[in-house]
């Protein structure tokens, strides 16, 4: 048995699994790197949580979790949103066990009644005699529960930093926030409602293979013949002159020519993030809805309407761990469970103010493409279950992620943000998380 | 119109798991009608398809997608196969139009899917909305309620 630590407080041997085209195989498969990932790079980023529509009210919840960090995000009596852990104080209880509710003023632990405002300070315990003259006061306990490092509610999507210092979230995010812009700005009424529920599929490999997914172009014409391609087909035995239904147009340009991705072009920003379809997208054919422009006119003015749907990027990664659709409204979730288990839950939005069939797109499009019944889904999982076993074989320990690679990339804070792109079938973006991975896993920053 | 029996009515809808058990897709789809859905709501008791998720709501030219791609040569996650088993108890006939032909049945149901050496095992309730057409049952909806139907799933390959 080895009992050294192979990464553990070796911040040199980390840096050197990330060369400038490949990445080693340990990031996918090593459980000791899954931890310090967990330690460092979900605790000095900022993390996606929830949206605060999901909480409307004062005492509204709804449980996270952040790295492997169980949280609550509950909206307080000030119409702030607060994060704390789920932690009673008092012997560890999670306090709250459903995914969402309503707390009233306080939460309450089921444990021994031990109260809390939802700012997470200590309201009332049971019998508090008991602890006079113990040193109550002092004691962790009596401070309540404990509130996340860092909280920051941007347009609504509530993001966190559980590292108390770190990097700010505007130089964390920079102009890559412009697609969340994009896809508020596509209401008329510039709102967004979590709506639809939730899907929730169960991955047994990595989450970065799914991050890694979100910008791979070369793969959905080869992953996704078999289902887009067969609906492609399926679709041009229907007699002549049947209207083409809404979920062949969602299907069909997955199986698009590799030209088609190339010629989307694809950009990315510092730590980490950055979109695929700059010039156009699988987004970009979709069939106007009836009485959606006009509100937009309405609302925007022509010339600015225009520009906001005239924005079709296809996949956003916000580093490290969501993947935003403006033009279809979803968000996607890769929650790390283990090295080799991750759970993806897939969002979806009402643009407020807007038509129904918006929304019945948007549900057709996450039912057909990320559901665990989905014929999309079932091969993109194929192919990260079937890495998840092949990276643990001798013989290679790299995985390549060079295709159209620059050396001058590497110096630039962004590439393509001045509206130029690049071909939409390089691994730009894959290449600038792991640059983004090895800055964040680097345990030397300061980390509490 | 034709009046089925409560023993037809049954027989019917055994013989649709027995068609899926032994995967054979194609007479399976026949037994729908050209307007049929088939729905997996993600919510329990769920009333709208539309405007919340679900597992699935297909029509039939969707089925017919699903059924043409299990037996495609590039079918990755289907190299090797699935298979599956129904295990169904007595449905109970909540609904008959003999004058319309239309019939409902609910049927509690185990349903077991296999690949590799995993095996995952379901369970809920089918209800089958049937209609007479040219004097045979066909389905008009199959809605499939999980008993766990908002869990995080794996794959779900075949047809419950």
């Amino acid at each position: 048995m080895n009992i050294m630590n192979k990464y553990r407080n070796r911040p040199d041997a980390v840096r050197a699994l990330v060369r400038d085209t490949e990445v080693h195989k340990d990031l996918f498969i090593d459980a000791e790197l899954f931890e310090l990932e967990m330690e460092h790079l979900f605790a000095n980023t900022w993390v996606y949580v929830g949206h605060a529509s999901q909480v409307p009210k004062a005492g509204d919840y709804i449980t996270a979790t952040v790295g492997a960090q169980p949280l609550v995000m509950v909206r307080h009596g000030d119409g702030s949103v607060k994060l704390l852990y789920n932690r009673c104080p008092h012997k560890g209880t999670q306090v709250v066990g459903e995914a969402c509710g309503h707390a009233g003023k306080f939460f309450r632990c089921p444990y021994h009644a031990w109260t809390f405002r939802t700012d997470g300070s200590l309201l009332s315990v049971p019998l508090k005699k008991g602890y006079e003259g113990t040193g109550f006061e002092s004691c962790e306990a009596s401070r309540g529960m404990a509130a996340v490092g860092a909280v920051q509610v941007y347009r609504d999507f509530v993001f966190c930093r559980l590292a108390p210092q770190g990097v700010g979230f505007d130089e964390f995010f920079g102009a890559s926030l412009s697609t969340l812009d994009n896809m508020v700005e596509r209401s008329p009424e510039g709102k967004l409602e979590v709506a639809g529920g939730v899907l929730r599929y169960m991955h047994h490999c990595n989450w970065k293979m799914l991050v890694d997914n979100q910008t791979d172009t070369c793969h959905p014409m080869v992953a996704h013949e078999s289902s887009a391609g067969t609906a492609v087909r399926v679709w041009k035995e229907a007699p002549a002159g049947t209207p083409k239904p809404m979920a062949v147009e969602l299907f069909a340009p997955f199986v698009n020519p590799y030209e088609f991705f190339e010629n989307m072009g694809i950009r990315v920003w510092d730590n980490g993030h950055g979109h695929t379809g700059v010039a156009d997208s699988i987004h970009a054919a979709y069939s106007p809805v009836p009485g959606y422009w006009e509100q937009m006119v309405a609302a925007y003015g022509e010339a600015r309407a225009s520009q906001i749907l005239g924005e079709v990027r296809h996949n956003t990664v916000y580093f490290p761990n969501i993947m935003v659709k403006g033009p279809i409204q979803t968000l996607r979730r890769f929650v790390p469970i283990a090295a080799d288990r991750t759970l993806v839950e897939s969002w979806t939005f009402r643009l407020v103010g807007a038509p129904d069939l918006l929304l019945e797109r948007t549900l057709m499009y996450n039912r057909l493409i990320n559901a665990p019944t989905s014929v999309v889904g079932h091969d993109d999982l194929e192919v990260y279950e079937r890495a998840q076993q092949g990276l643990h074989a001798r013989g290679r320990d790299w995985v390549n992620v060079g295709r159209l690679y620059d050396p001058a990339e590497r110096g630039q804070a962004s590439v393509g943000a001045d509206g130029t792109s690049t071909n939409g079938t390089s691994e730009l973006q894959m290449r600038n998380q792991y640059r983004a991975w090895a800055r964040y896993m680097d345990t030397t920053e300061a980390v509490e | 119109m034709t009046a089925f029996s409560p023993q037809q009515l049954s027989d019917f809808v055994y013989a649709e798991a027995r068609l899926l058990d032994e995967q054979r897709f194609d007479a399976w789809l026949d037994l729908f009608t050209d307007d049929a859905r088939y729905w997996m709501p993600l919510a329990p008791g769920q009333q709208d398809p539309l405007l919340h998720a679900s597992l699935l709501y297909e029509d039939k030219l969707l089925l017919r997608v699903r059924v043409e791609r299990l037996a495609g040569a590039r079918t990755f996650s289907q190299q090797p196969r699935s298979r599956c088993h129904h295990l169904l108890q007595q449905p109970s006939i909540e609904h008959a139009d003999l004058d319309g032909g239309s019939y409902t049945l609910r049927t509690a149901f185990h349903y077991l899917e296999t690949r590799l050496d995993a095996q995952t095992l379901y369970a809920g309730w089918a209800t089958h909305e049937l209609v007479v057409q040219e004097g045979a049952l066909r389905i008009r909806l199959k809605r499939v309620d999980l008993v766990n139907c908002d869990a995080a799933f794996g794959s779900i390959n075949l047809f419950m």
